[in-house]
């Protein structure tokens, strides 16, 4: 049967990063198709008419938003490379990862790069408790999803793609290697992956495009 | 087969508890139910939920989850009697798509114009922009699970009493049967469904309790 995976993306995107991933991993045959987000294609807004952002993974015509929703259904419609455990319990958790890191470990490293000065002491208190809980469930193991990489290794992964972009740009260090061995060994063996590995977006190109953005952020504030 | 043991941990005027005990009573899963002394958590709770500390939490023989829509999809896994989750991964991703527009972009709103004073109708216009938005997944049927409730159905469900709350309470209008006719009809069948309607809290208690939190919210004097 012909079937047409289409994915709506930006280069830099670490969300639909995440699906490009899940797709790989998966063996999947996609189509990219690049957004240009300051003047968002008339695709992107007939596929995704509530957030008009990307990623967007259309399915045989089918539109999917949302970064999470997307790595879910993609588990459940190619069954090969299982990226969540079969327990629901374990299921629970790793969706509880995931979500943690978009509520919590996101905004406070995000924090942390914009901020300046005795803010920015504060928002390093916030990051390292979250470090802390990720350190914590990552014990006796080698990645979140076990002997190799799952949801939960998906949905953090950013951690592992990205910190270092931001810790160049702003000189500091985020997650220190004393403080965090677990996760900072997690980070190495992640980026490792051959299919991580080989989707890593340009580093030089990505670390100009950051430095603008905070650049223009702080311009503003 | 060894005894089941499941606990909720909650409080009883938080709509998201709600959700779960909704949940629990669709699939009839017998419980123990901790009503938690809000503000001050039990140690029991700070166990359970170190990363959020916050209710509900779900302990199923020994074993806790936080955020209740987590929890509603284990509960839909874990007892698969009354499925609430359609079997379609794409009709799946849709019921997951718009719980979390609801949480993300309706409930803030909400909250906003509930706690805001002087920007309350402000607030308000944004949270019925994004609420009329989800008559997009009722697309014509009774209910957003279709032909009886399901997950979203009970996801957003909470809506009904809360949003009624605020609007007497902040002197707004989240719910307009005018412009929501879809939102409006589902709210009035999904409340009058006897498992849902057995678990809501009284009115009158709710919107007291919810006055004062108002009070507090706002820095109003008494």
């Amino acid at each position: 049967m012909a079937e047409e995976v289409k994915l709506l993306t930006t280069w830099s995107s670490p969300f639909a990063l995440r699906v490009v991933w899940a797709l790989k991993l998966k063996g999947v045959q996609f189509d990219s198709i690049e957004e240009d987000l300051s003047n968002k294609s008339p695709l992107l807004l007939q596929y995704n008419p509530v957030h008009k952002k990307i990623p967007v993974l259309v399915h045989n015509g089918k539109p999917i938003s949302e970064s999470l929703v997307i790595l879910e259904y993609v588990d459940e419609t190619w069954r090969q490379y299982p990226l969540l455990p079969d327990g629901p319990y374990d299921r629970a958790r790793a969706h509880f990862w995931a979500k943690f890191s978009d509520d919590k470990v996101s905004p406070s490293i995000w924090g942390v790069f914009i901020k300046q000065g005795k803010e920015r002491e504060e928002a390093f208190d916030q990051i390292f408790e979250n470090l802390k809980f990720l350190e914590e469930e990552l014990k006796g193991k080698r990645f979140f999803g076990g002997e190799k990489i799952g949801f939960a290794d998906l949905a953090l992964g950013w951690i592992a793609e990205r910190v270092c972009v931001l810790e160049e740009i702003i000189g500091v260090k985020i997650v220190e290697e004393e403080k965090f061995p677990l996760v900072s060994a997690w980070m190495q063996e992640f980026v490792k992956v051959p299919i991580i590995k080989e989707s890593l977006p340009p580093h030089e190109k990505l670390v100009t495009k950051i430095r603008g953005i905070r650049e223009k952020f702080l311009g503003a504030a | 087969m060894a005894e089941e043991s499941v606990k909720l941990l909650g409080y009883w005027a938080s709509p998201f508890a709600l959700r779960v005990k909704w949940a629990l009573k669709l699939k009839g899963v017998h419980y123990e139910y901790v009503e938690e002394n809000l503000p001050n958590k039990s140690p029991l709770l700070l166990r359970y939920n170190p990363v959020y500390k916050k209710i509900p939490v779900l302990v199923h023989n020994g074993k806790p989850l936080a955020e209740s829509l987590l929890i509603i999809e284990y509960i839909d896994e874990a007892w698969k009697q009354n499925p609430l989750l359609p079997d379609d991964p794409y009709e799946r991703a849709n019921a997951r798509f718009w719980a979390k527009f609801f949480d993300e972009k309706c409930v803030p709103e909400v909250m906003g114009a509930f706690a805001s004073k002087g920007e309350e109708q402000e607030k308000a216009a944004k949270a019925r922009e994004n609420l009329k938005m989800l008559e997009r997944a009722l697309e014509g049927k009774p209910f957003f699970g279709g032909d009886k409730i399901g997950f979203l159905d009970i996801a957003v469900g909470w809506i009904g009493i809360w949003g009624r709350i605020v609007e007497e309470i902040a002197g707004v209008s989240l719910i307009d049967a005018e412009t929501m006719p879809l939102l409006t009809a589902w709210l009035n069948n999904f409340l009058e469904v006897p498992v849902i309607k057995a678990c809501i809290p009284s009115w009158h208690e709710l919107l007291e309790h919810n006055k004062g939190f108002h009070k507090i919210l706002t820095g109003s004097s008494t």
